[in-house]
């Protein structure tokens, strides 16, 4: 998979910009919306409209691109995450469970304190959503690090077990007691994430973006990260070298866990300002496409996830203006990721051929 | 093949290579690692195509774009590594990929298994059909494997470095099998970077270098010395050996006991020393317990009985890290899966290990530029063939590989060195080079011990000589006055101690030999 994602050099990250133009995604993109075409106008609706409500949709107001900005926090937030785990070769596949997790260890911090000033309700939940992720990956982690245990198979499964468990809490222990549907009750002011002057972007928005340097300064710059990605190329040499490797698997999975559990609390305290029962639309799986789109590099993930969450947006507006199903919205979101990824495996493939 | 150029990004690999095969014979490919035999048969087989140059097969140009047009000219290749499926049998193996006479169902199994048998017959390739793969020996694999190309009408048999990967024993059988092929009208192109075994078994030779053809000649019209010369451009010069002056001991084990892998006794009352300044080699055949051993002294393997002493300090219980960082260097028995990481650069594997420590982290900051000065400096000072700092690890040859590991390992200056076969793989001049480094180290005052299957390493290399079999010092012997055939006889359990070490002060006699106590 994609832990052999080549970089223009092995240390410094490259620019941003040049991760998607590079190869052919674009390109990718270009194509899977023209077979996209073929399909709706199979079905006797304009593809000239569709698109053109497709673009205006994601693009055309700056509400659209808030829009799309609050949808790509959650996704740039646990790719970040997972970029690392990848990169160490840890298939964190329980995103999804541990933003749930994080979503409800926020919700109960907060409406357990309710009083909290603002000083210390913003930090106490972005500790509390970081601590339910993070405990939530930590179950795999140990099962990997000190029992073998597949992570692929513990963390998805994981998965589920947190999504229950927040419909149970949601619709009995938690529940509203006001309302009719699985819910919390309303947070508290306090607990709601200031916005943006001028906008409707919450300050997520600007936790994720610093987070972004920060993955690939720790990735490229320390000697943890160092570690990191020589666990990932050959945990051989990594034992070899004196690299305590079961440390390792429990520091990525705390990190990456903890980042999706914190996408599980911004999604509460930002968005929904309560719990609810699907609180994520799948983030958590999204993700792994996010990751594996960006490359596995902290930058790649800004630009993928962005460029998803544009695509989610535009897809909406597409049914809402020209009518189309969702059913072929969905179709065509899902065959530009597969083009897009096609893309990524045939340019690895050619590269390693000539190479 | 006329005329064939082969560039790779920096390197020219194939640099107008003429090659003629004749029918019926065996004819090796002889070179350096990195002189291009690989190339030039991956070419042949339709894996690369040229820059230059063209193919005839049979006297009439070919265009060979993929091993499938190969295989329809009837080009058979057995890579190094090879290519079956573990789960399935033999029979299934072989027709893999191939298409049924009785579309969709597969071929029936009696029939298929009745040609499997023909043609291991015609060959000697005794191999029972039904058997499944990862249930058979090295060598049994490699028969499946020249059975797969026969089976698929292969007039003509590439192999690359055949023997790299068998018993001696193993050898002779391929070698008999070899001689078959070509009676049966076949031909074969031998990769080799072994003298002796392309003087034994071709007809003819060609010897490349730096992707070059230094020369074509008949086997029997050449002497080992020649060959030698054209294949490293210049002539061996032995070994010499300053006499030992060897200190107090550097590594200690007294008593040691530990599992293999599968939980069966591996090391069985190991006692050995290793003083500072001398080379203890550990001779024995291939799996009586020296890769636990190697694991045992670098800390990947916990012993469950007895003591383990580095530099006078119990280590028994230490981690890898920890003895790393008590003064052991280790360069391990499979280096490209322990010793590197493929896919990071020279710069970041010059440092492995060191990653934390300064100068090549400040403030908890990796700094490149001292890795890559560092590594540019092992680069020189250790000749090691690569474009830089910044190439990635993967694309160095063997013998680059092994050099940036021993450059690594003894830069820190180590008390101890643990190297398990260090020049298994390599060509001539790289094991040279290993061999004399090795010598350098135990002048400089570090205890060395050398593990190694090769017996004219062990021999030529050793201050002293302990035999290992099935987990048991067997013997510990004086390389001066010990023949080959000995040591042999040791190693495959049949004496114990041929010849005694000369009397040394009580104070500096080594640790006695463990089995004694413990014979079965």
């Amino acid at each position: 998979m994609s832990d052999r994602a080549t970089f223009p050099s092995a240390h410094r990250p490259s620019p941003a910009m040049s991760v998607l133009l590079k190869g052919s995604p674009v390109l990718a993109v270009i194509l899977a919306l023209l077979l996209g075409a073929l399909i709706i106008a199979a079905v006797g609706v304009s593809p000239l409209a569709a698109y053109q409500s497709m673009i205006k949709g994601a693009f055309g107001s700056p509400r659209a691109l808030t829009q799309a900005g609050l949808r790509a926090v959650p996704l740039l937030l646990i790719s970040l995450g997972l970029t690392l785990a990848f990169r160490s070769r840890i298939w964190n596949i329980g995103a999804e469970g541990q933003l749930y997790m994080g979503a409800w260890v926020a919700t109960l911090f907060a409406l357990s304190f309710p009083n909290l000033p603002p000083a210390l309700m913003l930090p106490g939940l972005l500790l509390a959503g970081f601590a339910g992720g993070a405990l939530w990956g930590l179950v795999p982690a140990l099962l990997r690090a000190y029992l073998g245990a597949n992570e692929i198979v513990t963390s998805l499964l994981l998965n589920y077990v947190a999504i229950f468990w927040v419909s149970y809490q949601v619709r009995l222990p938690m529940k509203d007691p006001t309302s009719f549907l699985p819910q919390s009750a309303v947070l508290p002011a306090p607990a709601s994430l200031p916005v943006l002057p001028g906008t409707r972007l919450h300050i997520g928005v600007i936790l994720a973006l610093l987070l972004v340097p920060l993955i690939a300064f720790i990735l490229w710059k320390t000697p943890l990260g160092y570690r990191l990605r020589v666990v990932g190329s050959n945990p051989d040499a990594a034992r070899f070298a004196g690299i305590d490797v079961p440390r390792h698997i429990i520091i990525v999975m705390v990190i990456s866990g903890g980042l999706a559990g914190a996408a599980g609390m911004i999604e509460v305290a930002g968005v929904h300002h309560r719990l609810i029962q699907d609180i994520s639309p799948g983030y958590g799986f999204t993700a792994i496409v996010v990751a594996l789109l960006g490359q596995l590099n902290p930058f790649g993930a800004l630009l993928a996830s962005y460029f998803f969450a544009s695509l989610v947006i535009g897809a909406d507006s597409m049914q809402r203006v020209v009518g189309l199903p969702v059913a072929l919205t969905e179709v065509i979101q899902a065959l530009v990721v597969l083009f897009v990824l096609a893309s990524e495996a045939f340019r690895r493939h050619r590269s390693r051929v000539v190479g | 093949m006329r005329g064939i150029t082969k560039r790779f990004p920096g390197v020219l690999a194939n640099d107008h290579v003429d090659f003629v095969l004749e029918a019926g014979e065996i004819h090796a490919l002889l070179g350096e690692n990195g002189a291009g035999k690989t190339t030039l048969m991956n070419i042949l087989y339709g894996l690369y195509q040229p820059d230059e140059g063209e193919i005839y097969v049979n006297g009439r140009p070919a265009a060979i774009r993929s091993p499938h047009d190969a295989i329809q000219l009837g080009i058979g290749m057995v890579h190094q590594h090879f290519q079956l499926v573990p789960t399935f049998t033999v029979a299934e193996n072989i027709v893999l990929g191939l298409p049924s006479r009785r579309e969709p169902f597969l071929e029936s199994r009696r029939q298929v298994h009745q040609q499997i048998a023909e043609v291991s017959r015609a060959y000697g390739l005794a191999v029972d059909p039904s058997c499944l793969v990862w249930q058979l020996s090295v060598g049994e694999q490699q028969r499946v494997e020249i059975l797969k190309a026969l089976y698929r009408g292969a007039t003509v048999l590439i192999l690359d470095e055949p023997t790299a990967v068998l018993t001696p024993q193993e050898c002779e059988r391929l070698f008999e099998i070899l001689l078959a092929l070509v009676q049966g009208g076949k031909s074969v192109i031998f990769i080799s970077h072994k003298l002796d075994e392309v003087m034994a078994i071709s007809h003819r030779v060609t010897v490349l270098r730096d992707g070059r053809v230094v020369g074509t000649a008949r086997t029997q019209d050449i002497t080992k010395q020649e060959l030698a010369r054209m294949m490293v451009g210049r002539e061996m010069r032995p070994i010499e050996k300053p006499p030992a002056s060897p200190a107090g001991p550097v590594i200690a084990l007294q008593d040691i006991w530990a599992h293999d892998d599968r939980g069966l006794p591996a090391l069985r009352s190991v006692s050995l020393e290793v003083r500072a300044g001398e080379i203890l080699g550990i001779a024995g055949v291939d799996g009586n317990g020296q890769a636990e051993l190697e694991e045992v002294l670098t800390g990947l393997r916990r012993p469950h009985r007895g003591r383990y002493l580095l530099a006078g300090q119990d280590v028994t219980h230490a981690s890898a890290r920890e003895l790393f960082e008590a003064g052991l260097a280790h360069i391990p028995a499979d280096r490209n899966r322990f010793g590197m990481v493929a896919d990071m650069t020279l710069a970041e594997n010059s440092i492995l290990g060191l990653e934390g420590k300064p100068p090549f982290t400040r403030f908890g900051m990796l700094r490149y530029r001292e890795m890559e000065q560092h590594c540019s400096h092992l680069i020189r000072e250790y000749d090691i063939r690569a474009p830089g700092p910044a190439a990635f690890a993967g694309t160095l040859s063997g013998g680059n590989a092994q050099k940036l590991i021993l450059a690594r390992e003894i830069s820190r200056r180590p008390k101890a060195l643990v190297a398990a076969q260090p020049t298994r793989g390599l060509d001539i001049g790289a094991t040279e080079y290993v061999r004399r480094k090795l010598l350098e180290q135990r002048e400089r005052g570090c205890g060395v011990l050398l593990i190694s299957t090769e017996l004219e390493e062990i021999l030529a290399l050793s201050d002293r000589i302990a035999v290992i079999y099935e987990g048991q010092i067997v013997g510990m012997v004086d390389p001066a006055c010990v023949d080959i055939e000995q040591l042999g006889l040791m190693m495959a359990g049949a004496i114990k101690e041929a010849c005694e070490l000369p009397p040394r002060p009580p104070a500096d006699r080594p640790t006695a030999p463990g089995s004694a106590g413990h014979e079965r």
